[in-house]
């Protein structure tokens, strides 16, 4: 049995301890949001916050994630109120099919927490996610968006 | 997560409908009704009550914004309340019943909107009539009194109003007036737009369900794994060693060339597949390596034998006069579309009827995977869309694909839904790949420097061979796609006007099995022609951009993107120091596009792309912010190819078996795109989701040779130790 805390929910689950991360949230937990892209730690669809900071959790043994706080796409917003790096993406129409922006999205949050105000060097050497539909023009465009919304809160 | 209807707003038809199974709210027998029992105004809307407008999309959403762009030009004519939008998908199996109402489900080509955009104005026109109509019955004027806006209906002398969800099942009731008049473009008000998509908001917090999401009561899950060499098949394995597995349910064999395990999770499945031993019988393709492949391509490139693709004047003769001879010889690999979303897709059988639900680009193609290896009849078989998590040609119709093997699994298991899920290494080996081509250009110029004479001759695999082999019956083993670009005419018709021309294709297929990848053949006849375009350019000792303008003479719209792109890149102007520049144009899927980039290179290998112009000319622009998406997206994916893309084979079997072998463009690699939209209008419109696609690889390899005087002409680019950075 292993305790896990996802979007302040405490899960107990039943589950082969090197199982990643990213399956147990999927397949135990049901929380859906987090991509399966590559499970080998190259592409950031599965990226989720362990005690604030970005993890690629397809290769994240859920026996180290034990007791530390997870958070995943869907517990990103306050209630109703959607994260700034959600509503920014939003606000420029950022995704195309979808299915890496949780990652994407996960990835950003985390940069603008440790770098509220980042220049496209920051972004460049942060954001490392894969989107197979191109969608980085919109992504670096929203993510100043963001810190800007960062710098007025 | 147990499926919930709320998150599917997009697609609830595609799964809440097949959950729902037969779900008919009581609102009256007569009409036809969408899954929220709101009345059917044509087939193309149903309207609620509460105004709540269903748009009925049948072509699949991928990321290319199709849906928004349909239902903008649904609701142009319909003049309903856009805030009130949302999409339904209807099934294959409610399209076979209503004789295809909706038309074509096929996604890809970039005809998602090109081609329905007559029949879906039309329904939501015939809608808007039958609505204002039944407004007037009601009120006992005549409807040409009344109008009609934002979803309200209004008789201006009596100053009476209604709404549309409060007459539509009256209006259900009248017939569908079948000549109704279209909008004049020019008058658009939402079509036409930089609208946002209607698909954003659960994408941005994780609720959008994608195949791969899918839950339903009772699933099991299935990873699977074919053997590694095309054409080869099962000998045995040892479902022992796995069974005991935790969680796992069954070993099955899935036809004859592939393994699956079912288990309560798919991470189990797939532990138990990795560790369960199998024994291949690898076949006749066990020893094909990239060398052999090769090899065979460039016996083409002499081939007496060779199918015309496009043809004036005598090549031949007129190079063997020509002043000046200028030949080259390129090269395109296979390439995996590598889908951000493996591919997958749930199944679940009984004797008494099959459905699948998950992502595919073509519903009617699913539908008729899922009659064949069911076996069973048309009305026990339904097909239910999710959103795809990308495309790119992938998830169309193909032989033997995923569709087909969830089918024999469900079949060994009937009434458990079972999802299979590909691993990305099982994605990587059996795709449908890019097709591989040789290509030798030999052109000819006169003492003037003018292109006398041009022969392309085109060596490599044919995808429709494989996939629409009918078609090249038809056209006595002629595959006319590998000509897209420098066809005789039509969508992919040539632009240049060469005096004595010939294109021709020494066919030579392979066991590695081809596919439509974005753009398709675009990709690598535009890096040979518009690459030995500069080739023949500088022989002549002319600018690449003027040469070029001779040629488009007959080309109007050609020479209207290429202009476009070499005036806002700076042609003919120079450039900051260290930065250098090309362009490239082609003509496909009847849209016109150019691009052009500006470079630099450090170190002789280190290339750094700083700006790339798109132009495109499709005729009419549903949503130009979507466009300029398309359009920086086409280039990503385009990028990626030309610099790190190849999937090599070895004993028969595809080596890159994920993204650390087979790389994608990052955020830091990104250019600054800069789009161009210039419509031309005209009758004919062009696609926007691949044309753009095929300019970069050549626009930057022409740079490349400005920046560096190396003419490289093979991709990817790693291979001749060429970075982006
Ligand atoms: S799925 Fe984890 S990084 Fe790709
Ligand atoms: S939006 Fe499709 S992979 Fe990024």
């Amino acid at each position: 049995m292993i305790r896990l805390s996802i979007n302040g929910k405490t899960h107990n689950v039943e589950v082969d301890p090197n199982t990643p991360l990213l399956w147990v949230i999927r397949e135990q937990v049901g929380l859906t949001g987090t991509k399966y892209g590559c499970g080998i730690a190259q592409c950031g669809a599965c990226t989720v916050h362990i005690d604030g900071a970005a993890v690629r959790s397809c290769s994240f043994p859920v026996s180290a994630a034990a007791g530390k706080r997870i958070t995943t796409i869907e517990g990103l917003a306050q209630g109703k109120n959607l994260h700034k790096v959600q509503q920014a993406w939003l606000e420029h129409d950022v995704p195309q099919c979808g299915y890496c922006q949780s990652g994407m999205i996960m990835a950003v949050a985390a940069l603008l927490k440790e770098k509220p105000k980042p220049t496209d060097a920051d972004i460049d050497a942060a954001i490392t996610n894969i989107c197979r539909c191109g969608t980085f023009q919109q992504v670096r465009e929203a993510i100043h968006a963001a810190a800007n919304a960062n710098a007025k809160a | 997560m147990q499926m919930n209807r709320r998150t599917f707003i997009i697609g609830s038809a595609a799964v809440g409908g097949g959950l729902a199974l037969g779900l008919r709210l009581p609102f009256g027998p007569d009409v036809a009704r969408a899954q929220d029992g709101s009345p059917e105004v044509g087939v193309w809307v149903a309207i609620a009550p509460d105004d709540t407008v269903n748009i009925r999309v049948v072509r699949s959403e991928m990321g290319q914004g199709t849906i928004t762009g349909l239902a903008q030009l649904v609701a142009e004519e319909l003049e309903c309340d856009w805030s009130r939008v949302r999409i339904e998908y209807p099934t294959p199996g409610e399209s076979v019943k209503r004789k295809r109402a909706w038309g074509d489900f096929s996604t890809g080509g970039s005809r998602g909107i090109r081609e329905s955009h007559e029949y879906v104005r039309k329904g939501g026109a015939a809608a808007r009539v039958m609505l204002v109509q039944a407004a007037a019955n009601q009120w006992k004027v005549p409807a040409s009194e009344c109008t009609a806006a934002n979803s309200v209906i209004t008789h201006a002398p009596s100053k009476r109003r209604t709404t549309y969800g409060k007459v539509a099942e009256a209006a259900a009731r009248l017939p569908v007036p079948q000549d109704v008049a279209l909008k004049d473009p020019k008058t658009w008000k939402l079509a036409g737009k930089p609208i946002k998509r209607l698909d954003t908001r659960d994408k941005v917090n994780g609720r959008m369900v994608y195949g791969i999401d899918l839950n339903m009561p009772g699933m099991l899950n299935a990873a699977i794994k074919a053997c590694p060499v095309f054409g080869g098949t099962v000998k045995s394995y040892d479902a022992a060693q796995v069974s005991g597995m935790q969680g796992v349910r069954k070993v099955v064999q899935v036809g004859d060339d592939a393994v699956a395990v079912v288990a309560d999770t798919w991470w189990q499945a797939k532990s138990a597949l990795d560790k369960l031993p199998v024994v291949w019988d690898e076949g006749p393709n066990a020893k094909v390596s990239s060398a052999t492949i090769a090899e065979v391509l460039k016996a083409g490139l002499d081939a007496d034998q060779a199918f015309i693709g496009n043809q004036n004047g005598n090549a031949k003769e007129a190079l063997g006069g020509a002043a000046k001879k200028v030949e080259a010889v390129y090269a395109y690999p296979f390439q995996n579309h590598a889908c951000m979303e493996p591919m997958n897709i749930t199944a679940r059988y009984t004797p008494d009827k099959c459905e699948v639900w998950g992502p595919t680009q073509n519903g009617e193609g699913a539908f008729a995977a899922v009659l064949a290896a069911s076996g069973l009849p048309a009305e026990k078989v339904d097909v239910y869309k999710t959103m795809l998590g990308g495309g790119f040609g992938r998830r169309g119709a193909y032989p033997n694909d995923y569709v087909t093997q969830a089918v024999l699994i469900a079949k060994q298991m009937p009434g458990t839904p079972i999802k299979l899920l590909w691993s990305r290494e099982e994605d990587m080996l059996h795709g449908r790949y890019h097709p591989v081509m040789q290509c030798r250009l030999t052109g000819g110029l006169d003492a003037n420097g003018n292109l006398s004479a041009l022969h392309m001759r085109l060596s490599g695999q044919s995808i429709l061979a494989a996939v629409r082999p009918q078609v090249v019956q038809e056209q006595k083993g002629r595959d006319p796609l590998s000509f897209q670009g420098v066809f005789e005419s039509g969508e992919h018709a040539f632009t240049y006007d060469v005096p004595n021309l010939l294109i021709d294709h020494a066919m030579r297929n392979t066991h590695v099995p081809p596919g439509f990848w974005r753009g398709v053949n675009i990709n690598q006849n535009a890096v040979f022609m518009e690459c030995f375009m500069d080739e023949l350019a500088e022989a002549a000792g002319q600018d690449a951009l003027e040469f070029r303008r001779k040629l488009l003479g007959k080309s109007p719209r050609a020479l209207g993107v290429l202009n476009a792109v070499a005036e806002k890149i700076g042609w003919g102007k120079p450039a900051p120091k260290g930065v250098y520049r090309g362009l490239a144009h082609l003509k496909a899927f009847n849209s016109y596009v150019a691009g052009a980039a500006e470079i630099s290179v450090t170190d002789g290998n280190k290339v750094k792309i700083h700006r790339i112009v798109g132009a495109t000319d499709p005729g009419y622009a549903v949503n130009p912010a979507q466009i300029e998406r398309q359009v920086a997206g086409s280039f990503v994916y385009g990028l990626s190819a030309l610099f790190f893309q190849e999937c090599t084979v070895k004993d028969g079997h595809i080596e890159q078996t994920n993204f650390h072998e087979y790389n994608s463009m990052r955020i830091a690699q990104m250019p600054k795109v800069e789009t161009v939209l210039l419509p031309t209008g005209g009758t004919v419109w062009g696609g926007i989701g691949e044309p753009t696609i095929c300019v970069a690889a050549p626009a930057v390899l022409n740079a490349y040779y400005r920046a560096t005087g190396k003419r490289i002409r093979s991709v990817p680019l790693k291979n001749h130790g060429i970075e982006l950075v």
